[in-house]
């Protein structure tokens, strides 16, 4: 290929006061072509995807290096010229379909409102202009869907309509910043599906940021890994997966294609059991004959897709769901519905565990008061029991003492949730339940925080509900699934047969949609959904 | 810069609070005797005149610090206790708690806080501590509006469940959960508050319900000596500075507060 490519960038680098955000990044888009972008959080992509556009964050300034965008050198053009461009020549796909639109605005008005501004286009002639786009986008009732409001439509619907605003302007360059990562797999796949339809169809570059390396090997013909602000390594996707160059780029792609098998632990007396159990809210039953039992030194991962009512079955059994039939127990004893009727002792043994960590931390509180709590409130520990408690708690969720210290508000997302094991461990629990606990975290961080659990499983007898919509993730390390769909459960069975055989078919489905990194699965599931339609 | 001015306004502040303690002390004459002529300009034995009776500026500015600075604060801490709590707990409890106080304060609001006044002090007398507790209430429920949306927010924080799962009492959600995130907000608006209520005491002591003559307060000293205005004397000038001083050093030492606590939130 050795026309000229819509992107260009030479030797970038932006720092803001005293940190470097970006050194020496240099990359070629070519048009048809998908170029993936992978990093974790801090890494310096979102920054990198702004530079795309000419756009600085406050604060942070160009040292050296230029972006040429379809001939254009975008930090040598005045103003009014750099915005021509913007408007005509590229595309911006946010992470948060529903944080990108205004409520107020129809659909069709929002997203042909680039037509309006710029070729002033009229009322009618837009609205035909989206209509054609919803229907290449595969969205419902095309000439209608832009008449809703973007509160009425789903999150994956949402996600294609801004991709359609994404299209208005025919550019030569589409950005996708995290376009999938609030979705759930079975959408997820239809929106891939989609973005690689369009830039073939269309002929344009396109960049994909990800923290996903399964999704970007997917979709991406080329890869770039950035860390710190630097190229790790850049490469053929086939080629960068196969055989890593670098040694981080190794650490992502293991962490997802090695499955260590569960350990089986020996027969195990139930330390849960929950009996044709239906809970929800205000009256209204959201999961009803519902039959479970955690074992102890085990880990049930319960999964299903967003709305199958696996939240509220963890809140029930934490007592955070009015009860409507059924009944728990606790080690043999019965375990009231309402957490108010529940003895200090029942408390105590059962720990919850929140997904996001930012708001389960009191950000007024020290880690010591917030990990010496449950310490002083059910152990009764105080002074210097107190603070050697703490010391062996921090020891073993890996941070350093001095973190005591210090307020959630400094530490990683990462370090906020080992915060929030250890707060669970300090009661001395017999059932820890992990309500989505990796997903706002990075994959590396993901994996390291899945590696802690399995630690201190093999340190006390714990069982742990481990809840989670990524079916496959479970395989490295539960030894009971349980499925569910619509707040019934769907399937639960051990892992291992599972796996090796799942019997439902929305099982089937759940575990074909979630992206593998090996070459070809798109292509693979795609045929397969043609196959069955 | 701003370490400057935060402890520019602790030491003026506290200048103040001193004048108002040792104002028998520091007054050169009674503040309430016709010591000088009638309008007597500045000079050595007068040093900022006097009033239209004769009475020694400096001294009846001194006893009028002592009134403002002790309702102001007295009724601001007073309607702070209560109006917060009670949006905690509202916040906390929801329900019939929320919808009974919600109404309550709701209903209090309704009547203009001057005729409330109006109305409570001529029924039960014109004395200091009625006049305090009058606008304490007042006041509270100005606290209780303005936290209650704060407290509701922090309420349905993943950390507040985390307490509940594990039994906590009420006066640990109230004071170790909910208290340290709302105040930041809490300390800014006792600062709006002090203020306010400064010149609230003066409205009262303009229409003869607030302080009773021959004393006064700062505001009740400014109206007094209004008219000196017209005859070229910038008496009444001082008073008035001296209710700027107290607003301005108060609202410095709060946004100091207000700049420590949101910088370690926003860390991360």
């Amino acid at each position: 290929m050795m026309t000229e490519p819509v992107l260009r960038i030479d030797g970038l680098k932006i720092a803001a006061k005293t940190t470097t955000i970006l050194e020496d990044i240099s990359l070629q888009v070519q048009r048809g072509e998908i170029f993936g972008i992978i990093g974790e959080s801090g890494a310096g992509k979102s920054t990198l995807a702004m530079a795309v556009v000419g756009l600085l964050r406050s604060g942070c300034q160009r040292k050296a290096g230029s972006v040429t965008l379809a001939g254009n050198d975008l930090f040598a053009l005045p103003q009014p010229e750099l915005e021509r461009v913007r408007r005509r020549k590229v595309s911006y796909v946010a992470q948060s379909a529903a944080a990108a639109f205004n409520p107020f605005y129809r659909l069709s008005d929002q997203i042909t409102e680039l037509a309006a501004l710029e070729l002033g286009t009229p009322k009618a002639e837009r609205h035909r202009m989206a209509a054609k786009l919803f229907a290449e986008l595969q969205l419902p009732d095309p000439e209608n869907f832009g008449k809703r409001y973007p509160h009425q439509v789903s999150g994956g619907q949402l996600q294609r309509a801004m991709i359609a605003m994404a299209l208005i302007n025919e550019p030569d360059l589409i950005i996708f910043d995290e376009p999938t990562t609030a979705l759930d797999v079975t959408t997820q796949l239809e929106v891939i599906r989609l973005i690689r339809k369009i830039v073939s169809d269309r002929n344009c570059g396109a960049i994909y940021i990800s923290h996903d390396l399964a999704v970007v090997s997917q979709l991406a013909d080329r890869v770039m890994v950035l860390r710190h602000g630097k190229i790790v390594e850049t490469g053929e996707t086939r080629a960068l997966i196969e055989n890593p160059q670098e040694a981080y780029t190794r650490d992502l792609v293991a962490n997802k294609t090695t499955t260590s098998a569960a350990q089986v632990a020996g027969e195990a007396q139930a330390t849960v059991t929950v009996q044709g159990l239906a809970a929800g809210y205000s009256g209204v039953s959201t999961i009803s004959g519902i039959s479970l039992d955690l074992a102890a030194g085990k880990i049930t991962a319960l999964v299903g897709e967003s709305g199958s009512g696996k939240t509220t079955l963890a809140r029930t059994i934490a007592g955070l769901v009015d009860l409507h039939a059924g009944q728990m127990l606790l080690k043999g004893k019965a375990l009231p519905g309402r957490i108010e009727d529940r003895s200090p002792e029942a408390r105590r043994r059962l720990q919850y565990i929140h997904q996001l960590p930012d708001l389960a931390l009191n950000p007024r509180q020290t880690v010591r008061d917030i990990v010496g709590r449950p310490l002083t409130k059910f152990g009764g520990l105080r002074g210097a029991a107190l603070e050697a408690a703490l010391q062996q708690l921090m020891r073993d969720v890996e941070l350093p003492e001095s973190f005591l210290d210090r307020v959630p508000g400094s530490l990683s997302g990462g370090q906020k949730q080992r915060i929030c094991i250890a707060r669970a461990l300090a009661a001395e629990p017999d059932v820890l339940i992990c309500d989505e606990v990796t997903s706002a975290l990075d994959p590396l961080v993901e994996e390291s925080i899945i590696q802690l659990l399995l630690r201190l499983m093999g340190q006390r007898p714990l069982s742990i509900l481990f809840i989670t919509h990524n079916l496959l993730l479970t395989q490295r390390f539960a030894h009971e699934v349980v499925v569910m769909k619509e707040g019934r459960i769907v399937e639960a069975r051990p892992a291992a047969d599972l796996f090796a055989a799942p019997q439902e078919d929305y099982t089937q489905r759940l575990l074909a949609a979630t992206p593998l990194m090996e070459r070809g699965w798109l292509e693979a599931r795609l045929h397969a959904n043609e196959a069955t339609n | 810069m701003r370490n400057f001015g935060f402890i520019a306004a602790v030491i003026c502040f506290a200048l103040l609070v001193l004048a108002a303690i040792f104002a028998p002390l520091l007054a050169p004459y009674s503040p309430s005797e016709p010591v000088h002529m009638a309008y007597a300009a500045p000079d050595k034995k007068a040093l900022l005149g006097a009033d239209s009776l004769g009475r020694d500026m400096l001294s009846r500015i001194l006893f009028g610090l002592r009134y403002t600075l002790g309702i102001a604060l007295s009724v601001s801490i007073l309607a702070a206790g209560v109006g917060v709590t009670l949006a905690f707990l509202a916040a906390f409890r929801k329900g019939w708690t929320d919808l009974l106080l919600g109404r309550l304060v709701d209903a209090v609001m309704s009547v203009p806080q001057i005729i409330f006044a109006l109305v409570v002090l001529a029924v039960a007398g014109v004395s200091l501590p009625v006049l305090i507790l009058t606008m304490a209430v007042l006041e509270a429920t100005l606290f209780y509006r303005v936290i209650r949306p704060v407290a509701g927010d922090i309420v349905a924080m993943d950390y507040v469940e985390v307490a509940r799962l594990r039994g906590e009492g009420i006066g640990w959600y109230l004071f170790r959960e909910i208290l340290p995130n709302a105040a930041p907000t809490l300390i800014a608006e006792f600062g709006i508050r002090i203020a306010y209520a400064v010149l609230f005491i003066s409205g009262l002591s303009f229409l003869g319900v607030g302080v009773q003559p021959p004393d006064a307060d700062l505001g009740g000293l400014v109206r007094e000596n209004a008219l000196a205005i017209s005859v070229g004397q910038l008496s009444p000038l001082a008073p008035a500075v001296c209710i700027a001083l107290i607003t301005l050093s108060v609202n410095g030492i709060v946004d100091w507060f207000i700049h420590k606590y949101s910088v370690r939130g926003e860390l991360g």
